[in-house]
């Protein structure tokens, strides 16, 4: 998939600390997600995050933007730590760039309204600078010309790439995306992947939750594998692909590789 | 074994026109009435009863007369023209009384005011039902109501001008604390300052300026309003303050607030448990109980505010089945955005719900513009019974039965249809979603 030569040196990390989430629980009612979860994120990584469904990874990095709540120990995103705070979950959130499985454009406004929303009203930036704002990450993922079109007009995987072009208009500091390319057709899923990989090149902070190994062999400093609520393994992708550790991981390869 | 012809395309195949020959009135006819026995077998008996039906109603139609003085005189003039055993319509009733259906008692000198209202409404509410007029007509539809008001009822213009500032001093308490204190809490205390101006400075100041400058129309008082003037009136006001208190009610009902959200249900349920004749007799005997003795609260405002409490309660329900059917996506991207409750409400939200609920805030709307006729029961002159009784009460028109409810009907008829074909032209205008 993502087999074109990446730059890597241009991807460093830096050891400013992005994310730190410390001892961190989540419960659904009785039914423990995520489990002392603790884990440090530099700015400039490319983590990808991996996991049978149920694992709990999509719900932990929900967490990070506080689209979910844990009821034990710390996150502090970019240092803002988040608790019951709105202030400081408002912050956080227009700080945290999201792309969702599912795309979540606003079928009721277009494509460039969808992108210059946020800017206008969280950010207080005048309309026209929004939209030149929005113009420039709509070339970057390249549909520009279907700025004045609706969602429902596009393809999967032009919605999806305008989805990370909505939320690159917040100019954010790190961008979480929650399996991307889930929901598309095997041929959209390589220009939402290649759009990605400009954007890690640009030393973009990311967490990813996909299962596209490809990609995650091609971009990311570092594997995460989740089971059960919690952190199993991780390691730089060619230790975590080529000579897995624990059991489980093997056997979660083993399953997703092997067909 | 089967056998197979290896093959591979070398050209793709162009879209073609769908077969002709597949058009044409017989074809509809065949296709639509006569496809079975059954069908044709229902069609026909269809046509008879529709027949049936025309050859009575058309020829009483037809034999309608337009010129007379009274029943009788139509009834002698009919059969003169048409036989001893024709039937006809009197509409002479219609063109006699017609004022007193439009306007009820209103002083007839003075009918240029509900005119002129009624005018000045269709400019107001132009800005609302087409978003491609200019945006700065919406500064004339936030002061009709209180022009309306003026022309209506008359008296001095210092009265709805006073009611006016409270509405600024309300902004103004708004605008200076919402950064501070966040949405509800600022709007609770611009409410609360605004019903204290209303109450207690009110009366005194409007009396004041009125006594140095008075300009002023003659009053006209609550019991001279009738017919399709007090629908309208009670009607398009209704509307116009149910939806956002729908809107409230709804966002209320799915409040994480434990009191808010209590409070939302209780009172969705009371409404809609109760018959809306038991909220206008409560209008009307039940609130002169509770009120203060010296309070002279308007019967036309008490109607007014209960059936918009009525309306908002279905409102409220409407739009709580449109914000269901949003996916939970919608407010989790308006979330991650960093928009707040309000915003994500304002933008994200309501516009996809409401979009979704217009076919049924459109039918309570209908409902709601019918039932103003219920107002007969607590002593107005709605068009269909109040006007109607009066009309009868006329030696004259004593027994005349059909006309004045197919007249009344008839205008009830093109209002709620005008609303219906608006609804469906704004459902239209709004499909963004290319399903």
């Amino acid at each position: 998939m993502a087999e074109q030569a990446i730059d890597r040196s241009k991807m460093m990390v830096s050891d400013e600390v992005a994310i730190q989430i410390n001892n961190m629980n989540k419960w659904y009612g009785q039914f423990h997600v995520l489990r002392d979860v603790n884990m440090t994120v530099y700015k400039g990584e490319r983590i990808v995050i991996c996991g049978p469904s149920g694992s709990g990874k999509s719900t932990l990095i929900r967490c990070i933007n506080r689209l979910e709540e844990h009821q034990a120990g710390q996150i502090v995103v970019d240092g803002t730590e988040l608790t019951n705070d709105l202030k400081n979950i408002d912050k956080v959130r227009s700080e945290v760039g999201m792309v969702f499985q599912h795309f979540n454009l606003f079928p009721h406004l277009t494509i460039l309204e969808n992108c210059t929303l946020a800017p206008i009203w969280v950010r207080k930036i005048p309309k026209r600078e929004a939209e030149e704002t929005a113009m420039h990450f709509l070339s970057k993922v390249k549909i520009p010309d279907q700025a004045h079109k609706y969602p429902g007009q596009l393809s999967g995987g032009q919605q999806q790439r305008v989805a990370i072009a909505r939320s690159l208009c917040m100019k954010p500091r790190i961008m979480l995306f929650d399996e991307p390319t889930s929901a598309l057709d095997p041929e959209m899923i390589k220009e939402v992947l290649d759009t990605m990989i400009e954007l890690a090149e640009e030393g973009m902070t990311m967490l990813c939750v996909t299962h596209e190994m490809g990609f995650a062999q091609a971009v990311a400093n570092r594997v995460i594998f989740m089971d059960k609520g919690q952190i199993v393994e991780q390691n730089e992708p060619r230790e975590f692909f080529n000579n897995p550790q624990s059991e489980r991981t093997k056997l979660f390869l083993s399953q997703i590789l092997g067909h | 074994m089967t056998e197979f012809t290896p093959f591979v395309r070398t050209d793709m195949l162009e879209q073609r026109e769908p077969p002709a020959g597949q058009r044409g009135i017989i074809l509809w006819a065949r296709e639509n009435l006569f496809s079975g026995p059954m069908n044709a077998a229902l069609s026909l008996i269809g046509l008879v009863v529709i027949l049936w039906l025309a050859s009575h109603m058309v020829p009483w139609l037809l034999h309608g007369v337009w010129n007379a003085n009274s029943l009788t005189e139509c009834r002698e003039i009919i059969t003169a023209t048409w036989g001893p055993d024709a039937t006809g319509a009197c509409w002479a009733m219609v063109r006699e009384r017609w004022h007193q259906y439009v306007f009820g008692f209103y002083p007839m000198d003075l009918y240029w005011r509900p005119t002129l209202a009624f005018v000045l409404m269709l400019v107001a509410i132009a800005p609302i039902l087409y978003q491609s007029l200019p945006r700065q007509m919406m500064w004339f539809t936030a002061l009709y109501p209180f022009v309306c008001y003026w022309l209506l009822w008359g008296g001095t213009i210092w009265a709805p001008v006073v009611v006016l500032m409270g509405f600024g001093l309300f902004a103004l308490v708004f605008r200076l604390l919402v950064s501070g204190l966040g949405v509800p809490v600022s709007a609770g205390l611009g409410l609360v300052a605004a019903a204290a101006w209303w109450l207690l400075v009110q009366t005194p100041l409007s009396t004041a300026i009125h006594s140095v400058l008075p300009v002023g129309l003659r009053s006209v008082d609550s019991d001279q309003f009738g017919g399709f003037l007090l629908s309208i009136v009670i009607g398009v006001t209704a509307i116009a303050a149910s939806l956002p208190m729908g809107i409230l009610l709804a966002l209320g009902r799915k409040s994480d607030m434990m009191l808010v959200r209590t409070l939302s249900v209780g009172f969705i349920e009371f409404i809609r448990g109760v018959p809306l004749i038991t909220l206008l007799f409560t209008a009307s005997l039940l609130l002169q109980y509770f009120l203060p003795p010296e309070t002279n609260f308007d019967i036309i405002l008490r109607v007014i505010i209960l059936v918009t409490l009525f309306a908002a309660a279905y409102i409220a329900e409407v739009i709580r089945g449109g914000l269901a059917a949003l996916p939970r996506g919608q407010y989790e991207a308006a979330d991650a955005l960093g928009l707040d409750y309000w915003q994500a409400q304002r933008l994200i939200i309501m516009p996809q719900a409401l979009k979704i609920s217009i076919p049924g805030i459109v039918s309570s709307f209908i409902g709601l513009f019918k039932d103003t006729t219920l107002v007969a029961f607590v002593g107005l002159q709605d068009p269909l019974k109040g006007i109607t009784a009066v009309v009868r009460a006329d030696i004259n028109w004593k027994g005349i039965y059909w006309e004045p409810y197919i007249f009344a009907g008839v205008i009830f008829f093109l209002i709620c249809f005008g609303m219906s074909r608006y609804s469906m032209w704004l459902e239209r205008k709004l499909k963004t979603d290319h399903r």
